[in-house]
């Protein structure tokens, strides 16, 4: 056998090689934060620095964030360091974050030396223990010299399949050990099926059902981003001539512009895509999980339709809505094998309905949002539709967690693939301003912005500090209530207006961004608000607007907790 | 789909890794269902870990957890049995005074009628050790306590489906 020499081995410290592995992974950027048990790592970073970029984090929480805002708007696996004890209970959030909404992150945890290990030694904790049941898969490396595998199987394992973050716990003697340094990519491991096996059977028969629905519905989520199947996705809704509507997580996967595209499923959003998911009598999941937040009523949703549902992760299959058909498979592979088998079809008659309900939304709800009587407050909808309007919808909106995230998923109007970063399933509040930060790393050329509300920022506000230093270009916007509004909207409308601690008495965010050297206004009348958009968005590097809206404005539709879609209410 | 609740035997093929056990626990733990028994031990394959779970819950939910089980990245293959497609054994031992078998006829008579073995005997105490269905071994303990048991333990039931499972078959498959 010949011996590559490619593949040579040389004989360097466990910390050297998990950055070369990092390296052949083609790692571009770390988000972490040092401390005692990742020193030796740390250590072997440094002569890298012309390699590989690491940006310092205020709170491990934050890189986390930085990391998931880092893969989902490039598509690559983000990569976490953080030391043990403390620094890794602080990414815990995060991760189940990236578990929830199936975020490739690879997060490299520091750990106390192999003979401390259960002595309750400094900084101990039982890091696998704990990120067990919100990772993909973790692993506890005691010996150098099963780093390189065991780091070649976690990105295989955080990338491959339905996406996931893991997390690989290396002691410090791992890490001061030495090993022989051979890398090779993982492509498969034994007990693991990424990619099941298509079903031509599936594919028929969807198209069967496809070609004979009177009033189909297509609801797609993040799986046909995640699949990369923009062009699959987008032939496969022209063809079939379906009313497409998306879940939060599968917004920005089709143009908003786009004719079929008829909205927002869910809790606030549209009127249309709700009532008519209990009308249609065919309903086709893309790569969506019908959250509760989706499907309202579970005994009460599409009782009517057979249901298509194409899904790569096996386990969500009849999960929470039975089946009729389902497509188990990558949605990029088996979205053109449908395409092929159905007839081009128009469903005009049907679509109008979709638009005579959005135009009784329009003029219950979205014209008094996006342009507000002059002696109404600022509404979040307003600020939220000029940028789009300013921005043309090209821009990448990364939003916390709330009515404002509610507000901005309804009335910015993505033009762009892969442009919508939010916390989902988790809803993690303190979400968006470290995520922004990672997908301005993550996309340099397009202009990030985050969209936070005055609770969600105080949660994060630390990494107003990474900004400054790493010098990234953030446009961050907070919509500032004093409340937290959405608990307050729920407290209003079904607790009596008892408004029990969600009242916000707030810093002065000026005086806060210019201590970080950021520079700031802030809007409190309407008159000022166009040109402040204008100069927030044109500014050169990191800027801090600050809005004053309504203080006890709503957001609707709105299906109430418990009911059904079909009684969602426009006020 | 139907809730009424059934006594399921679940069998997880699974690597042998260190922290499995908490993985698949979990999955148990987090829907709130009580783990009757577990038991893990090598398979029919090597390098191939078996584990045996019993729980109680409906079809739905079994359906459910069998997903959520197989999607751990290390677990090869699961399946659920209701008793009557499984052969299942649960064995157990009892540590007695030694002078129960010299001073009471009745006692050997029990163990006879029972097919417990002895399996150790020390001047102190001697050990039974049975195994069979749970039935059986209830049977058998309800007798000998009025005796006075000075040990008893029970493990958690094994089974072997009546259906071929061909676990081979899916490691090659998965190649």
């Amino acid at each position: 056998m010949e011996v590559s020499t490619k593949n040579k081995t040389k004989s360097i410290s466990g910390s050297q090689a998990l950055i070369e592995c990092l390296l052949a992974e083609q790692v571009d950027t770390i988000f972490g934060y040092p401390g005692g048990a990742i020193m030796p790592i740390y250590d072997a970073l440094h002569g890298y620095r012309e390699k590989i970029n690491h940006l310092l984090v205020r709170h491990e929480q934050g890189a986390t964030h930085a990391a998931q805002g880092y893969a989902r708007i490039s598509g690559k696996v983000g990569v976490v360091f953080a030391t043990s004890g403390p620094g890794a209970t602080n990414l815990i959030t995060g991760i189940a974050d990236a578990q929830i909404d199936s975020t490739p992150m690879v997060c490299i945890t520091g750990q106390v030396a192999s003979h401390l290990l259960g002595t309750d030694a400094f900084q101990e904790t039982d890091v696998m223990g704990i990120s067990m049941p919100v990772t993909k898969w973790n692993v506890q490396i005691t010996k150098a010299e099963e780093i390189p595998a065991a780091v070649a199987k976690a990105f295989y394992i955080a990338r491959s399949g339905r996406p996931g973050p893991v997390v690989i716990d290396i002691t410090k003697d791992a890490q001061f050990g030495e090993c022989e340094f051979e890398y090779q990519v993982c492509n498969q491991v034994r007990s693991y099926v990424a990619d099941p096996e298509i079903e031509k059977s599936s594919i028929w028969k969807a198209a069967d059902l496809i070609n004979h629905a009177k009033k189909p519905l297509v609801l797609f989520g993040q799986g046909v981003l995640l699949a990369d199947a923009q062009k699959e996705f987008e032939a496969f809704v022209d063809k079939s001539g379906i009313p497409s509507a998306w879940t939060i997580m599968g917004l920005s996967a089709l143009k908003d512009s786009h004719p079929l595209n008829v909205g927002m499923l869910g809790m606030h959003g549209n009127y249309g895509p709700n009532i008519m998911t209990n009308e249609c009598d065919v309903l086709i999941a893309i790569g969506m999980r019908f959250d509760d937040r989706v499907t309202g009523d579970l005994s009460r949703y599409a009782k009517q339709a057979k249901v298509i549902h194409l899904e790569l992760d096996p386990a969500e299959i009849s999960k929470n809505v039975q089946a009729d058909v389902a497509v188990l498979g990558d949605c990029k592979i088996t979205l053109p094998l449908i395409t092929e088998a159905i007839t081009r079809r128009s469903h005009a008659k049907w679509l109008s309905q979709f638009n005579d309900l959005y135009q009784e939304e329009y003029d219950v709800v979205i014209k008094k949002e996006i342009s507000p009587a002059n002696d109404q407050p600022i509404s979040m909808g307003e600020v939220i539709k000029l940028i789009s309007d300013k921005t043309k919808g090209e821009s990448v909106l990364v939003t916390d967690v709330g009515q404002h995230q509610m507000v901005a998923q309804r009335y910015y109007e993505f033009s762009k693939w892969r442009s919508n970063i939010t916390s989902g399933g988790l809803g993690t509040m303190g979400f968006a301003l470290p995520a922004a930060i990672g997908a301005k790393f993550g996309a340099p050329d397009r202009q990030v912005i985050a969209v936070i509300g005055d609770g969600g920022f105080q949660m994060t506000i630390q990494e107003l500090g990474t900004i400054y230093q790493s010098g990234v270009d953030v446009k961050i916007l907070i919509l500032n209530n004093e409340f937290l509004g959405m608990v307050r909207q729920w407290q209003e409308m079904f607790f009596d207006r008892r408004y029990s601690f969600t009242e916000m008495v707030n810093p002065d965010f000026q005086i806060i961004a210019k201590g970080y050297h950021i520079p700031a206004n802030k809007v409190e009348q309407r008159e000022n608000l166009d040109t402040a958009l204008d100069a927030f968005l044109n500014s050169k590097g990191s800027y801090l607007l600050e809005v004053m809206v309504g203080k006890e404005n709503n957001v609707f539709p709105m299906v109430p907790s418990g009911a059904s879609v079909s009684e969602i209410r426009l006020k | 789909m139907e809730n009424k609740i059934h006594l399921y035997t679940v069998s997880v093929y699974t690597e042998n890794n260190i922290g499995l056990l908490n993985r698949i626990s979990a999955i148990f733990q987090r829907r709130h269902v009580n783990i009757e028994s577990i038991n893990s031990s090598v398979s029919e394959v090597e390098g191939v870990s078996r584990w045996t779970i019993l729980i109680s819950v409906s079809e739905d939910q079994m359906k459910k957890i069998i997903g959520q089980i197989e999607k751990q990245v290390e677990v090869i293959k699961a399946y659920y049995h209701l008793d009557e497609d499984t052969i299942y054994q649960e064995s157990c031992l009892f540590k007695m005074s030694s002078n129960l078998l010299l001073e009471d006829a009745e006692i050997q008579n029990i163990i006879k009628e029972s097919n417990a073995n002895i399996v150790s005997v020390f001047k102190e105490f001697f050990v039974l050790e049975k195994s069979g269905l749970k039935k059986e071994v209830e049977t058998l303990y309800e007798k000998l306590k009025a005796f006075g048991i000075l040990q008893f333990v029970r493990a958690g039931r094994i089974a072997v489906t009546k259906e071929p499972l061909e676990i081979s078959k899916t490691l090659e498959a998965m190649k």
